[in-house]
Protein backbone atom coordinates (compact mmCIF):
# COMPACT_ATOMS: atom_id res chain seq x y z
CA UNK A 1 0.00 0.00 0.00
CA UNK A 2 1.58 3.38 -1.13
CA UNK A 3 2.40 5.49 1.58
CA UNK A 4 0.04 8.92 1.96
CA UNK A 5 2.68 11.03 1.03
CA UNK A 6 2.50 9.49 -2.38
CA UNK A 7 -0.76 11.15 -3.82
CA UNK A 8 0.38 14.57 -2.28
CA UNK A 9 3.42 14.45 -3.82
CA UNK A 10 1.62 13.46 -7.15
CA UNK A 11 -0.33 16.48 -7.17
CA UNK A 12 1.51 19.27 -4.97
CA UNK A 13 4.86 18.97 -6.70
CA UNK A 14 4.05 19.29 -10.78
CA UNK A 15 7.10 20.26 -12.97
CA UNK A 16 6.47 21.93 -15.98
CA UNK A 17 6.91 18.43 -17.66
CA UNK A 18 3.71 17.20 -15.97
CA UNK A 19 3.09 15.71 -13.20
CA UNK A 20 5.07 12.56 -11.70
CA UNK A 21 4.81 8.76 -13.23
CA UNK A 22 5.14 5.82 -11.21
CA UNK A 23 7.76 3.39 -12.08
CA UNK A 24 8.40 0.52 -10.57
CA UNK A 25 7.08 1.44 -7.13
CA UNK A 26 9.03 4.80 -7.49
CA UNK A 27 7.55 8.47 -8.20
CA UNK A 28 9.64 10.18 -11.56
CA UNK A 29 10.10 13.71 -11.92
CA UNK A 30 11.06 14.37 -15.28
CA UNK A 31 12.55 17.75 -14.73
CA UNK A 32 14.15 20.72 -16.56
CA UNK A 33 18.10 21.55 -15.40
CA UNK A 34 16.84 24.94 -13.87
CA UNK A 35 14.38 23.23 -11.78
CA UNK A 36 16.37 20.47 -10.07
CA UNK A 37 18.07 22.61 -7.02
CA UNK A 38 14.27 24.06 -6.39
CA UNK A 39 12.68 20.76 -6.12
CA UNK A 40 15.41 18.81 -4.58
CA UNK A 41 15.15 21.74 -1.92
CA UNK A 42 11.20 21.24 -1.70
CA UNK A 43 11.71 17.36 -1.32
CA UNK A 44 13.87 17.92 1.24
CA UNK A 45 12.43 20.39 3.17
CA UNK A 46 8.90 20.35 2.74
CA UNK A 47 8.61 16.46 2.39
CA UNK A 48 11.01 14.81 4.74
CA UNK A 49 13.27 13.25 1.81
CA UNK A 50 16.67 13.64 3.80
CA UNK A 51 18.58 11.10 2.18
CA UNK A 52 20.59 11.71 -0.93
CA UNK A 53 20.78 8.43 -2.12
CA UNK A 54 22.78 9.13 -5.63
CA UNK A 55 23.20 11.02 -8.66
CA UNK A 56 23.89 9.16 -11.75
CA UNK A 57 23.34 9.54 -15.67
CA UNK A 58 22.26 7.70 -19.07
CA UNK A 59 23.90 8.59 -22.34
CA UNK A 60 20.89 8.42 -24.48
CA UNK A 61 23.91 8.12 -27.48
CA UNK A 62 22.23 9.93 -30.81
CA UNK A 63 19.40 11.42 -29.24
CA UNK A 64 18.60 15.32 -28.12
CA UNK A 65 19.71 16.32 -25.59
CA UNK A 66 22.24 13.49 -25.47
CA UNK A 67 22.23 13.19 -21.60
CA UNK A 68 19.80 12.32 -18.75
CA UNK A 69 21.38 12.98 -15.12
CA UNK A 70 19.01 10.78 -12.47
CA UNK A 71 19.03 11.69 -8.79
CA UNK A 72 17.68 9.28 -6.32
CA UNK A 73 15.78 10.40 -3.02
CA UNK A 74 14.64 8.89 0.37
CA UNK A 75 12.66 9.71 2.99
CA UNK A 76 13.01 7.49 6.22
CA UNK A 77 10.11 9.40 7.72
CA UNK A 78 7.96 8.11 4.86
CA UNK A 79 10.63 5.20 3.58
CA UNK A 80 9.91 6.35 0.21
CA UNK A 81 12.15 6.93 -2.89
CA UNK A 82 11.83 9.15 -5.60
CA UNK A 83 13.84 9.68 -8.79
CA UNK A 84 14.75 13.11 -10.53
CA UNK A 85 15.63 12.67 -13.97
CA UNK A 86 17.46 16.06 -15.91
CA UNK A 87 18.01 16.18 -19.88
CA UNK A 88 21.18 18.60 -20.29
CA UNK A 89 22.64 18.32 -23.35
CA UNK A 90 26.02 17.36 -25.20
CA UNK A 91 27.39 20.59 -25.75
CA UNK A 92 26.74 22.01 -21.84
CA UNK A 93 26.34 18.68 -20.10
CA UNK A 94 25.97 20.52 -16.58
CA UNK A 95 23.08 20.68 -14.18
CA UNK A 96 23.76 22.33 -10.43
CA UNK A 97 25.51 20.65 -7.58
CA UNK A 98 23.32 19.32 -4.70
CA UNK A 99 25.77 20.17 -2.33
CA UNK A 100 24.12 23.14 -0.31
CA UNK A 101 21.74 20.24 0.37
CA UNK A 102 23.62 17.32 1.11
CA UNK A 103 27.12 16.90 1.80
CA UNK A 104 27.00 13.66 0.60
CA UNK A 105 27.03 15.36 -2.94
CA UNK A 106 30.28 15.76 -3.36
CA UNK A 107 31.77 12.61 -3.47
CA UNK A 108 28.86 11.27 -5.61
CA UNK A 109 28.98 13.83 -8.08
CA UNK A 110 32.83 13.30 -8.59
CA UNK A 111 31.67 10.20 -9.82
CA UNK A 112 29.19 11.07 -12.32
CA UNK A 113 31.86 13.81 -13.84
CA UNK A 114 34.02 10.81 -13.71
CA UNK A 115 32.50 8.56 -15.82
CA UNK A 116 30.07 10.65 -17.96
CA UNK A 117 31.66 13.93 -17.63
CA UNK A 118 28.25 15.76 -15.95
CA UNK A 119 29.54 19.15 -14.67
CA UNK A 120 27.78 19.95 -11.63
CA UNK A 121 27.74 24.04 -10.98
CA UNK A 122 28.71 24.28 -7.37
CA UNK A 123 30.88 21.56 -6.48
CA UNK A 124 34.65 22.93 -7.00
CA UNK A 125 36.22 19.53 -6.12
CA UNK A 126 35.27 17.36 -9.13
CA UNK A 127 38.96 15.90 -9.52
CA UNK A 128 38.89 12.28 -10.72
CA UNK A 129 37.57 10.17 -7.33
CA UNK A 130 37.54 6.83 -9.02
CA UNK A 131 39.92 7.31 -12.23
CA UNK A 132 43.24 8.68 -12.02
CA UNK A 133 44.88 12.06 -12.91
CA UNK A 134 45.61 12.04 -16.57
CA UNK A 135 42.62 9.71 -17.87
CA UNK A 136 41.32 11.40 -20.94
CA UNK A 137 37.42 11.09 -21.58
CA UNK A 138 34.49 9.20 -19.59
CA UNK A 139 34.45 5.60 -19.66
CA UNK A 140 30.64 4.97 -19.37
CA UNK A 141 29.78 6.94 -22.55
CA UNK A 142 28.30 5.06 -25.07
CA UNK A 143 31.27 6.17 -27.28
CA UNK A 144 34.04 5.59 -25.22
CA UNK A 145 35.27 2.21 -26.53
CA UNK A 146 35.78 -0.79 -24.93
CA UNK A 147 39.12 -1.89 -25.94
CA UNK A 148 40.39 1.48 -24.99
CA UNK A 149 42.75 1.31 -22.68
CA UNK A 150 44.94 4.33 -20.60
CA UNK A 151 48.10 2.24 -18.99
CA UNK A 152 49.59 4.17 -16.53
CA UNK A 153 52.68 1.58 -16.16
CA UNK A 154 54.21 0.99 -19.74
CA UNK A 155 53.61 -2.62 -21.16
CA UNK A 156 56.93 -4.90 -21.03
CA UNK A 157 55.63 -6.08 -24.82
CA UNK B 1 58.45 -33.35 -15.96
CA UNK B 2 60.83 -34.96 -13.39
CA UNK B 3 62.06 -34.61 -9.65
CA UNK B 4 65.51 -34.80 -8.95
CA UNK B 5 66.71 -35.71 -5.92
CA UNK B 6 69.83 -34.65 -4.50
CA UNK B 7 72.32 -37.58 -4.11
CA UNK B 8 73.71 -37.71 -0.50
CA UNK B 9 76.80 -39.95 -0.23
CA UNK B 10 77.29 -40.71 3.19
CA UNK B 11 81.41 -40.78 4.23
CA UNK B 12 82.44 -44.85 4.71
CA UNK B 13 85.72 -44.69 6.62
CA UNK B 14 87.93 -47.32 4.96
CA UNK B 15 88.19 -50.20 7.74
CA UNK B 16 85.93 -48.33 10.47
CA UNK B 17 82.55 -49.84 8.86
CA UNK B 18 80.14 -46.64 10.25
CA UNK B 19 76.56 -48.04 10.64
CA UNK B 20 75.08 -45.30 12.59
CA UNK B 21 73.24 -42.46 10.38
CA UNK B 22 75.21 -39.33 11.20
CA UNK B 23 76.94 -37.86 8.06
CA UNK B 24 80.42 -37.08 7.49
CA UNK B 25 80.03 -35.10 4.63
CA UNK B 26 77.67 -35.33 1.81
CA UNK B 27 78.54 -34.15 -2.13
CA UNK B 28 76.10 -32.85 -4.25
CA UNK B 29 75.94 -30.02 -6.80
CA UNK B 30 75.84 -26.18 -5.29
CA UNK B 31 72.41 -25.38 -7.74
CA UNK B 32 70.76 -28.38 -6.72
CA UNK B 33 71.79 -28.26 -2.69
CA UNK B 34 70.61 -24.12 -2.79
CA UNK B 35 67.39 -25.36 -5.13
CA UNK B 36 66.14 -27.69 -2.91
CA UNK B 37 66.59 -25.46 -0.11
CA UNK B 38 64.54 -22.43 -1.77
CA UNK B 39 61.96 -24.91 -3.48
CA UNK B 40 60.65 -25.52 0.43
CA UNK B 41 61.45 -21.92 1.97
CA UNK B 42 58.74 -20.10 -0.08
CA UNK B 43 58.03 -16.90 1.37
CA UNK B 44 55.12 -15.73 -0.34
CA UNK B 45 53.82 -12.20 -0.40
CA UNK B 46 49.76 -11.97 -1.05
CA UNK B 47 49.19 -9.20 -3.22
CA UNK B 48 45.08 -9.67 -2.77
CA UNK B 49 42.82 -7.38 -4.65
CA UNK B 50 39.50 -9.59 -5.03
CA UNK B 51 37.42 -12.49 -4.45
CA UNK B 52 40.29 -14.93 -4.80
CA UNK B 53 41.01 -13.83 -1.50
CA UNK B 54 38.52 -16.58 -0.71
CA UNK B 55 40.30 -19.43 -2.48
CA UNK B 56 43.68 -18.08 -0.77
CA UNK B 57 42.48 -18.17 2.47
CA UNK B 58 41.16 -21.66 1.43
CA UNK B 59 44.07 -23.09 0.33
CA UNK B 60 45.99 -21.70 3.05
CA UNK B 61 43.82 -22.99 5.73
CA UNK B 62 44.42 -26.68 7.41
CA UNK B 63 42.50 -28.53 4.75
CA UNK B 64 44.91 -28.08 1.98
CA UNK B 65 47.68 -26.25 4.02
CA UNK B 66 50.31 -25.18 2.28
CA UNK B 67 52.52 -25.46 5.03
CA UNK B 68 53.17 -28.88 3.55
CA UNK B 69 55.17 -27.17 0.81
CA UNK B 70 57.09 -24.38 2.64
CA UNK B 71 55.02 -22.40 1.73
CA UNK B 72 52.53 -21.22 4.15
CA UNK B 73 53.99 -17.83 6.20
CA UNK B 74 52.79 -15.02 4.48
CA UNK B 75 55.51 -11.85 4.65
CA UNK B 76 53.29 -8.60 4.90
CA UNK B 77 56.64 -7.01 3.68
CA UNK B 78 57.89 -7.64 -0.41
CA UNK B 79 61.32 -7.32 1.30
CA UNK B 80 61.56 -10.21 3.02
CA UNK B 81 58.88 -12.59 0.40
CA UNK B 82 60.32 -14.45 -2.19
CA UNK B 83 56.91 -15.28 -4.17
CA UNK B 84 54.62 -12.61 -5.10
CA UNK B 85 50.89 -14.15 -5.61
CA UNK B 86 48.66 -11.79 -7.21
CA UNK B 87 45.23 -12.95 -5.87
CA UNK B 88 42.84 -11.24 -7.86
CA UNK B 89 41.96 -8.83 -10.24
CA UNK B 90 44.06 -5.70 -10.98
CA UNK B 91 43.52 -2.54 -11.91
CA UNK B 92 45.29 0.17 -14.54
CA UNK B 93 45.10 2.79 -10.75
CA UNK B 94 46.70 -0.40 -9.06
CA UNK B 95 49.21 -1.49 -11.90
CA UNK B 96 51.83 1.29 -10.18
CA UNK B 97 51.74 -0.11 -6.66
CA UNK B 98 52.27 -4.12 -8.32
CA UNK B 99 54.86 -2.90 -10.10
CA UNK B 100 56.34 -0.82 -6.61
CA UNK B 101 55.95 -4.29 -4.97
CA UNK B 102 57.53 -6.30 -7.24
CA UNK B 103 60.34 -3.69 -7.51
CA UNK B 104 61.18 -4.07 -3.73
CA UNK B 105 61.69 -7.65 -3.54
CA UNK B 106 65.03 -8.99 -3.32
CA UNK B 107 65.99 -11.70 -5.76
CA UNK B 108 65.42 -14.39 -6.35
CA UNK B 109 61.87 -13.79 -6.61
CA UNK B 110 58.75 -15.30 -8.37
CA UNK B 111 55.44 -14.16 -9.21
CA UNK B 112 52.57 -16.27 -9.35
CA UNK B 113 48.98 -15.13 -11.12
CA UNK B 114 46.45 -16.88 -9.03
CA UNK B 115 42.99 -16.81 -10.70
CA UNK B 116 42.21 -15.88 -14.82
CA UNK B 117 41.83 -12.21 -13.75
CA UNK B 118 45.63 -11.65 -12.67
CA UNK B 119 46.43 -14.38 -15.81
CA UNK B 120 44.44 -12.44 -18.41
CA UNK B 121 42.47 -9.81 -17.14
CA UNK B 122 39.79 -12.56 -16.92
CA UNK B 123 35.88 -11.26 -18.18
CA UNK B 124 36.89 -7.97 -17.62
CA UNK B 125 37.49 -5.92 -20.64
CA UNK B 126 37.43 -2.36 -20.03
CA UNK B 127 38.51 0.96 -18.99
CA UNK B 128 39.45 -0.48 -15.62
CA UNK B 129 41.24 -3.64 -15.47
CA UNK B 130 44.72 -4.40 -16.79
CA UNK B 131 44.80 -7.66 -18.83
CA UNK B 132 46.67 -9.48 -17.16
CA UNK B 133 49.23 -8.78 -14.88
CA UNK B 134 52.03 -9.96 -17.32
CA UNK B 135 52.29 -6.53 -19.32
CA UNK B 136 53.61 -5.12 -16.40
CA UNK B 137 55.82 -7.85 -14.53
CA UNK B 138 57.15 -11.17 -15.16
CA UNK B 139 55.11 -14.26 -14.36
CA UNK B 140 56.54 -17.65 -13.60
CA UNK B 141 52.86 -19.53 -13.25
CA UNK B 142 49.57 -19.01 -14.15
CA UNK B 143 46.74 -20.38 -12.41
CA UNK B 144 43.40 -20.57 -14.38
CA UNK B 145 40.00 -20.76 -12.81
CA UNK B 146 37.29 -18.46 -11.59
CA UNK B 147 38.55 -18.93 -8.42
CA UNK B 148 40.53 -21.52 -8.81
CA UNK B 149 40.28 -24.83 -7.15
CA UNK B 150 42.26 -25.66 -4.00
CA UNK B 151 43.83 -28.13 -6.15
CA UNK B 152 44.82 -25.82 -8.63
CA UNK B 153 47.23 -24.15 -6.06
CA UNK B 154 49.16 -26.60 -4.97
CA UNK B 155 49.55 -28.05 -8.52
CA UNK B 156 50.89 -24.03 -9.06
CA UNK B 157 52.96 -24.36 -6.34
CA UNK B 158 54.56 -27.92 -6.93
CA UNK B 159 55.37 -26.84 -10.40
CA UNK B 160 57.15 -23.24 -9.26
CA UNK B 161 58.48 -25.70 -6.84
CA UNK B 162 59.88 -28.07 -9.62
CA UNK B 163 60.87 -25.03 -11.86
CA UNK B 164 62.66 -23.51 -8.46
CA UNK B 165 64.61 -26.90 -8.26
CA UNK B 166 66.06 -27.13 -11.76
CA UNK B 167 66.77 -23.55 -12.40
CA UNK B 168 70.33 -22.36 -11.57
CA UNK B 169 71.02 -20.40 -8.70
CA UNK B 170 73.87 -18.10 -8.50
CA UNK B 171 75.45 -16.97 -5.70
CA UNK B 172 76.54 -14.13 -7.36
CA UNK B 173 74.30 -12.20 -10.20
CA UNK B 174 75.40 -9.59 -12.09
CA UNK B 175 73.93 -7.19 -10.23
CA UNK B 176 75.81 -8.03 -6.93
Amino acid sequence: MPAPIFDTLQQELVPTSGPAVVSHGVLVFVLTPAELLPTARRLRDAFGFDVFLDVTAVDWLGQVPRFEVVHHFYSTRHTLRVRLKTRVAEADPGVDSLLPLYGSAAFMERECHDMYGIRFHGNADLRPILLYEGFVGHPLRKDYSKTHEQPLVPYRN
Amino acid sequence: MYARTIPIVPAVRSGQGSKDASFEYLTTRKDELIGWARKFSIFPYPFVTACCAMEFMAVSASPYDTDRFGAALPRFSPRQADLLMVVGTVTHKQAPVLLRVYEQMCEPKWVMAFGVCATSGGFYQNYAALPGIDRVIPVDIYIPGCPPRPEMVIDGIMQLQDRIARSSHPILTKDF
